[in-house]
């Protein structure tokens, strides 16, 4: 009735049908970036195969070996990273007011936008030969557990590190969801723990539990810079450092096609249905106070939920602490003067703000256009088809697009001079998918929350971009443009393939110097990224969070 | 702000005053005991330029590296390939002339090539820790057959690396393959470059590392420490001919080839022996240190020819791959 007044209001129609389709322009942008960028690299791939060599690359063994190196190890990756981070999301659901759990989940939370390659020093530090849990060992008289960290172990540990924690984030998430009556009811109803977790935890998680599996293994089967260091020869390498290898170390163009061509079709046929489904809805508001739990008592519940914590603190917080003591040792004067350390940084800044900002304002441009596309009922494909293309890092990994871009234009372009633009263009697809993933949902709440005041106050298009949603945004936006710039202050992929001694970044020059064995020069390394990253996220958050105006200006509080 | 202008102005000018030679060489030349910084120095006063060393990964890594940014890399020299790379390298087309004078030098079986000039020369061993490893393999096939772990580098990337799997092939031949199936188990790890292995060994991760006859000399010399061993194989030891050369597309060709000179004057290969810790390519008297005459002696150096290798080299890379990826 007075909601049929507001939206058959002229003025109101017509500035929405207006706005509907100027929101087409920020999702097409962007688009025409990322099918830019990656058709070209599919095209230099292209211009370099034929089909001897692709059905050469398809019947040799190393590469089939290597293929299913790669499936195994990124599915007992998820397989591990799953279960432990399940048994953590049920033990933080159960017992919401234990500050070990807050600390827990803080902490995975860190893990999680770790740079990868300071991660696996962490876990190098951790389980290496001569690491902490093997020195412990033979202290204590022992004769230790030997070098299991190269091969397969040392990448499960590594995936488990960085994966688990989101895995669990997104658990708990889901069963915060649960409403308190259920929980009322399951209580009176006196159900042990198994039915509770059948009946209730399980239904709960279960729409989040195969897209959280679909980007665990995307990450996995792509995860160059932790097989890269951690492999350990070739009988553990993945499909991205083979393409690397190939290119750098034998210069074989025709299997770097070839493992590139494997890769896309293993990653179209695995990941992309998986990803197609995970969708990013608006999320239901969770309720945090203080539930009825029929199962929080009981001796056996009570042990299993300390060991689900303990295994979640092992595996995240010993690395952590791997990265942070060697790190703090390491600083001497004569280390932190290096000019090449300096000079690294300087390029870690200039590409990683470049590519965070190219990456967000993607990101917003694909949600922007999203949410505009979701309410309409003929439009929900293409706004998921948005999503996926957001993520095409995943399925098209970053090696592989700077080998494709390489190819394409190495004979047209001066490599060196345009190295910085190509690493600049190819990290800001690979967090693409997270800044979607940020302000996708929070778009869509604000515009739940607000459309119906934008069409009756007659706003549309910029003026509501700039009154309304905007100031909406503003907090998680300045975090996704925050966690942007840190991936790619942080990443190891094509600065690997493109760097050159001029333009090396602060991840190639760690990743360097773990390989000269010179692990003090890397642990300098490690500081000096880190208040990099630090000092990147409070930049953003301050610059464009503006946290301090909104706390003055609106009398409400953005979450 | 003038002063600073003017301070910046100052800067930018001075290095383009000065000409600067661009070395490619591998990681561990340029660290820090290393030749690459006494060298730097030593022709620095001699020439009116800048030495800047590039530390790549290792030398195989190189050439791979040099494929890869063809007509416009940055090096002028590149220092560190061996004589199993040379005549891949030279089909690459980017290597010019040396038009150096090698008459003073004594590289075992001669040197006559016109675009490569040797500058030091070794053996490849297995170093073992005489305390930890009482009874070291006497052969290599008594390694294969044996229970100690090795660590081993990337024959794609690292020059010991190729050096190793030539070694086994001129060994086993046709039956090179089944004894690398029989060593994989073994491996602790198969590292990028040869400092990485070395330092994961010192570090105690593996029985044996893959290293030169002439890397205990190191630890005598500079450590006072005499555990480390080579291992002596009765089949003989895989020889290394370290060279260097001029990049066809260098930006100052003549400053080039002084350096390519300078490498093989009495000045530079008596620095060799105890930073780089190889044998030197001309006779350097006392430079050489006591130490080296205790090493084990190779009465039957192995080696292919650069051609062998050529042809050779992408299929004996594959079967080395498949063997461990098994």
């Amino acid at each position: 009735m007075a909601l049929d007044a507001v939206r058959s209001a002229p003025a109101a129609t017509a500035g929405t049908a207006f706005a509907f389709r100027l929101a087409w322009l920020p999702g097409a942008a962007a688009l025409l970036f990322i099918v830019g960028v990656v058709g070209l690299a599919l095209s230099g791939l292209a211009a370099e195969s034929d089909a001897a060599g692709v059905i050469a690359a398809l019947t040799d063994g190393y590469v089939l070996r290597v293929a299913m190196f790669t499936i195994v190890q990124a599915a007992l990756s998820t397989a591990f990273a799953l279960a432990l981070a399940l048994s953590f999301a049920r033990a933080a659901a159960r017992r919401p007011d234990w500050r070990p759990l807050q600390w827990a989940m803080r902490l995975g939370g860190l893990a999680f936008v770790t740079p990868v390659i300071i991660g696996v020093f962490g876990v190098v530090e951790i389980h290496g030969v001569t690491g902490w849990l093997n020195a412990g060992a033979r202290a204590l008289g022992g004769s230790g557990f030997g070098a299991y960290i190269y091969g397969l172990p040392g990448i499960l540990i590594a995936h488990i590190f960085f994966n688990m924690p989101f895995a669990a984030r997104n658990f708990d998430r889901a069963l915060a969801g649960v409403a308190p009556e259920s929980w009322r009811l399951a209580a009176q109803l006196g159900m042990s723990p198994g039915q509770v977790f059948r009946l209730i935890e399980w239904p709960a998680l279960a729409s989040v539990f195969l897209p959280t599996a679909a980007i665990v293994f995307a990450l996995c089967f792509t995860s160059f810079a932790v097989v890269a260091v951690l492999g350990g020869g070739p009988r553990a390498t993945i499909l991205e450092v083979a393409i690397y290898q190939a290119l750098r170390f034998e210069f074989d163009i025709g299997r770097a096609v070839g493992l590139a061509f494997v890769q896309i079709l293993l990653a179209a046929a695995l990941t992309g249905p998986l990803l197609l489904l995970a969708r990013s809805r608006a999320e239901a508001t969770s309720f945090r106070g203080h539930r009825e739990r029929p199962d929080v008592q009981g001796g056996w519940t009570y042990a299993g939920d300390i060991g689900g914590i303990a295994l979640f603190i092992l595996a995240v917080a010993l690395p952590m602490l791997g990265i942070v003591l060697p790190a703090a040792g390491a600083l001497s004067p004569e280390r932190l003067a290096d000019p090449t350390l300096w000079r690294a940084a300087g390029w870690s800044l200039t590409i990683s703000v470049a590519a965070g900002g190219i990456a967000f304002s993607l990101g917003l441009g694909l949600a922007l256009t999203m949410r505009e596309f979701w309410p309409r009922a003929g439009m929900r494909r293409a706004a998921a088809a948005l999503e996926a293309v957001g993520a095409i890092i995943l399925v098209a990994p970053p090696l592989l697009i700077g080998a494709g871009l390489f190819l394409a234009m190495r004979n047209r372009v001066d490599l060196f001079a345009s190295a910085p633009l190509l690493v600049i263009a190819v990290n800001s697809l690979s967090s693409l998918p997270f800044v979607v993933r940020l302000l996708g949902p929070e778009l869509a709440r604000a515009a739940e929350r607000d459309d119906r005041l934008a069409a009756s106050l007659g706003l549309a298009g910029a003026e509501r971009w700039r009154l309304i949603d905007w100031p909406a945004i503003r907090r998680p936006a300045a975090t996704a443009l925050a966690i942007a710039i840190a991936m790619a202050a942080g990443d190891l992929g094509v600065i690997a393939l493109f760097g050159s001694p001029e333009t090396t970044t602060l991840p190639l020059l760690i990743y360097q110097r773990m390989g000269a064995y010179r692990m003090d020069d890397a642990a300098v390394g490690i500081m000096v990224l880190i208040a990099l990253s630090l000092l990147v996220f409070i930049a953003a958050e301050a610059l464009v969070g503006g946290i301090d105006r909104q706390r003055n200006r609106s009398g409400r509080r953005h979450a | 702000m003038r002063i600073l202008l003017t301070f910046l102005a100052i800067l930018m000018v001075t290095p383009l005053s000065a000409k600067t030679l661009t070395v490619y060489t591998y990681d561990s030349f340029v660290s820090d005991w290393g030749p690459g910084p006494k060298l730097k120095t030593a022709f620095e006063e001699q020439c009116d330029c800048t030495v800047e060393f590039v530390g790549l990964e290792d030398a195989v890594a190189i050439l791979g590296r040099l494929r890869f940014e063809g007509g416009s890399t940055k090096a002028d020299v590149v220092l560190g390939l061996d004589t199993n790379l040379v005549a891949e390298a030279k089909a690459t087309g980017l290597f010019a002339t040396h038009d150096a004078d090698l008459a003073a030098l004594s590289v075992p079986r001669g040197w006559t090539d016109d675009t490569f000039v040797p500058f030091d020369f070794g053996y490849f061993a297995f170093i073992y820790d005489e305390t930890k490893l009482k009874t070291p393999p006497a052969s290599l096939k008594a390694l294969i057959e044996g229970d100690q772990t090795v660590i081993v580098q990337d024959p794609r990337s690292s020059s010991p690396g190729l050096g190793l799997m030539l070694w086994m092939k001129s060994v086993f031949g046709e039956e090179a393959d089944a004894a690398w199936e029989k060593l994989a188990p073994r491996i602790v790890t198969v590292t990028n470059g040869w400092s990485e292995a070395y330092g994961l060994f010192l570090k105690g991760e593996a029985d044996m590392v893959l290293s030169y006859t002439t890397s205990p000399a190191y630890h005598m010399v500079a450590e006072n420490e005499t555990k480390y061993r080579a291992a002596p194989f009765a089949e003989g030891h895989y020889m290394q001919i370290e060279v260097a050369a001029v990049m066809a597309g260098a930006a100052e060709p003549e400053l080039a080839r002084d350096f390519l000179r300078f490498l093989i004057s009495e000045d530079a290969q008596s620095i060799l022996p105890t930073t780089q810790w190889m044998f030197p390519v001309r006779d350097v008297g006392e430079a050489v240190p006591d130490a080296f005459s205790t090493l084990v002696k190779v009465d039957k150096p192995l080696l292919f020819t650069s051609d062998e290798v050529k042809e050779g080299r992408a299929g004996w890379v594959d079967e080395w791959r498949d063997a461990l990826s098994r």
